[in-house]
């Protein structure tokens, strides 16, 4: 193997610049979509503040070789969130950066729903439910050979519908996993409208801490309280750790904020330019 | 494609439907034929795993809401309470995709709707390549499982028209159903002055001696296609619409066998379990001396893309069918 690829992916624990890169991140969403014309815009712009942590904060990659191993593990269980992954694999060196423009084309590797076949991309998300059933078997599996690595589940509020779910969240617990960490990404909004009106939730932070996980709920946007929640994750034994982030669809591009219908969103060709102005001026 | 090679198409949305060459279309024919059937039977009651504005029973919903049930992202509680919903004497129609219905809800079906004879409709939404999202959302396997599950009724309709008399058709039939869905804007290529759908019944919608396509589901306006492709070469062929998998009709696929040995099968699914497998079963019972052509997805899980790259790409475009008929001709 060569030299670099032992070469790990620097983190930092600067609220400064972890914004910077989640502000990256934004920009990268908005050149995928815009090729497209349309896509899961709002998931990516909402989930970008949460990714800019879990990359460049906590997790533990070697860039040029994403199969090391030891790395930390990230999961998306949430395939149509893909846009939002591609722009921190691409950010954080394991695709090309150029490659982001291939997004959804034809015999790309950056399907609309996110394919384990893509570097950096640890599992087949998108029927949805599958994420956290893995992350425990990863969890187990990496105990039981004595690898310290960590494995983070970025799951949705849909998806805490999902029974498969629950059933996982049991076993983490059970075992307690506390490599383990669920980030339930909160942005109010499923296929039929918002979950609250599709199927309850709430109180869900409730929910994950009655099932004997280590739980905190935070803003989503707020850099600094995610550096605390993950910090507090990393030192806390004994038991799996929930994050329940709240965030925004479509953050930083207030056209896409004000929305209602944003589960999958078409932009007229014509109004990329007012969205790229707007996620400058937001920053 | 990797970075640099030219773009050709892409995926974009999940439902995006393919409607090309279609002469005309109708929307949400599923939709609106449910409404008409629940005006006449109060039994009737709908219910979706937040998949309602993707399968066209939000239509169902806006006009009867206290008939209609939301269950959240849930396949399995989808299924299972649309079982205790027939047990109550009602006639639920549940909707989600085919991957979700039948991967994930699969022992739900068998057991509380099968075994249990209960009376639900399972409506499955984006058979085979009908969207571009890939292994998760491409249904390519869901006939085979739903075939071997004993007492399931199993539909593939082949277009708007038959998608709405099935509705109806299912609704007067006593038992539990399967069947697959076309939703958004959908073509239409039967006349519905024409043609009468029924539980169980194949559909000889064009004669032939020469060639016998035997198709089911959006294959079918693909084999019309070919039959007309083969006509311009003095090939007269057949085309025979399967549209209920499950009971087969036997006796229609095997009178037309008889007399037309030369069979190609076309569908939307891998080849093995579903139609062909079905025709081939028949086949060896009866003892024709066929010789058969399947069209259909190979043993693999399909690319994402656009839906006329993934038609070409696993083969499925009335050319190949057309061609298929060729091949069988020249040996
Ligand atoms: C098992 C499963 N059921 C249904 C779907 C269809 N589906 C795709 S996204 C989605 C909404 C899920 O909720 P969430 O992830 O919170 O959606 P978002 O926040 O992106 O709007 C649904 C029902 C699916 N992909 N997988
Ligand atoms: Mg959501």
């Amino acid at each position: 193997m060569s030299q670099l690829s032992a070469e790990l992916l620097p983190l930092t624990r600067d609220p400064v610049a972890i914004r910077g890169r989640a502000l990256s991140l934004r920009r990268h969403v908005l050149r995928m979509a815009e090729i497209v014309g349309q896509g899961y815009v709002g998931q990516g712009l909402g989930i970008a503040d949460v990714l800019a942590v879990v990359y460049f904060a906590e997790l533990r990659t070697r860039p040029a070789d994403p199969g090391w191993s030891d790395r930390d593990r990230f999961l998306l269980s949430i395939g149509h969130y893909g846009i939002g992954l591609y722009a921190a694999l691409a950010e954080a060196g394991i695709i090309p950066l150029a490659e982001l423009d291939t997004y959804g084309a034809d015999g790309s590797r950056l399907e609309m729903s996110a394919p384990e076949t893509t570097p950096g991309v640890e599992i087949t998300g998108g029927s949805l439910g599958h994420g956290l059933t893995q992350a425990v078997g990863m969890a187990l599996g990496l105990r039981l050979q004595g690898r310290d690595a960590r494995v983070f589940n970025l799951l949705s509020d849909g998806e805490c519908q999902e029974g498969s779910t629950w059933e996982s969240a049991l076993a983490a617990s059970h075992y307690g996993l506390d490599r383990l960490t669920a980030i339930v990404d909160c942005n109010n909004q499923q296929a039929d409208g918002p979950p609250a009106r599709v199927m309850g939730i709430e109180p869900v932070a409730d929910k994950w801490a009655a099932f004997g996980w280590h739980t905190q709920r935070v803003d989503g946007h707020d850099i600094p309280a995610l550096l605390a929640a993950f910090a507090a994750a990393r030192t806390t034994p004994g038991r799996p750790h929930a994050i329940v982030v709240d965030t925004l669809m479509g953050r930083g591009v207030r056209a896409f904020e004000e929305r209602e219908k944003n589960h999958f969103i078409r932009v007229d060709a014509d109004d990329w330019a007012l969205a790229r102005d707007q996620l400058e001026a937001s920053s | 494609m990797k970075t640099g090679m030219p773009r050709t198409g892409v995926t974009g949305n999940i439902l995006t439907s393919d409607t090309s060459g279609a002469a005309a279309t109708e929307s949400a024919p599923f939709g609106h034929a449910l409404v008409r059937v629940a005006e006449a039977d109060a039994r009737v009651v709908g219910l979706t795993a937040d998949l309602g504005k993707y399968t066209d029973i939000h239509v169902f919903a806006e006009r009867f809401p206290e008939r209609f049930f939301q269950m959240g992202m849930a396949e399995q509680s989808l299924i299972g309470a649309a079982c205790g919903l027939a047990r109550t004497g009602l006639i639920p129609f549940a909707t989600t995709y085919c991957v979700f219905a039948t991967r994930r809800a699969y022992d739900f079906i068998a057991i509380g709707a099968a075994l249990g004879r209960a009376n639900v409709k399972i409506i499955a939404g984006l058979p085979g390549l009908t969207t571009g999202y890939g292994g998760t959302h491409q249904g390519i396997e869901d006939l085979a499982l739903m075939r071997s599950v004993p007492g399931l009724t199993v539909i593939d309709p082949c277009d708007a028209t038959e998608v709405a008399q099935a509705t109806a058709a299912i609704a007067r039939h006593d038992g539990p159903v399967y069947m697959r869905l076309l939703r958004g804007i959908v073509p239409k290529v039967l006349d519905p002055a024409t043609f009468s759908f029924e539980v169980g019944r194949a559909r000889l919608l064009r004669d032939g001696a020469d060639v016998a396509f035997v198709s089911t589901g959006i294959m079918t306006p693909r084999a019309l296609d070919a039959a007309r492709q083969l006509e311009a070469e003095n090939v007269r062929a057949a085309v025979l619409h399967v549209g209920t998998l499950k009971p087969f009709d036997r006796d229609a696929v095997a009178t037309l066998l008889a007399r037309v040995p030369h069979v190609v099968t076309a569908e939307n699914h891998v080849v093995t379990g579903g139609l062909a497998s079905a025709v081939a079963d028949m086949a060896v019972d009866e003892r024709l001396d066929i010789r058969l052509a399947r069209i259909g997805i190979p043993d693999c899980f399909c690319d994402s893309g656009s839906l006329p790259h993934l038609a070409e790409r696993y083969g499925l475009t009335p050319r190949h069918l057309a061609d298929a008929a060729r091949n069988l001709l020249r040996t």
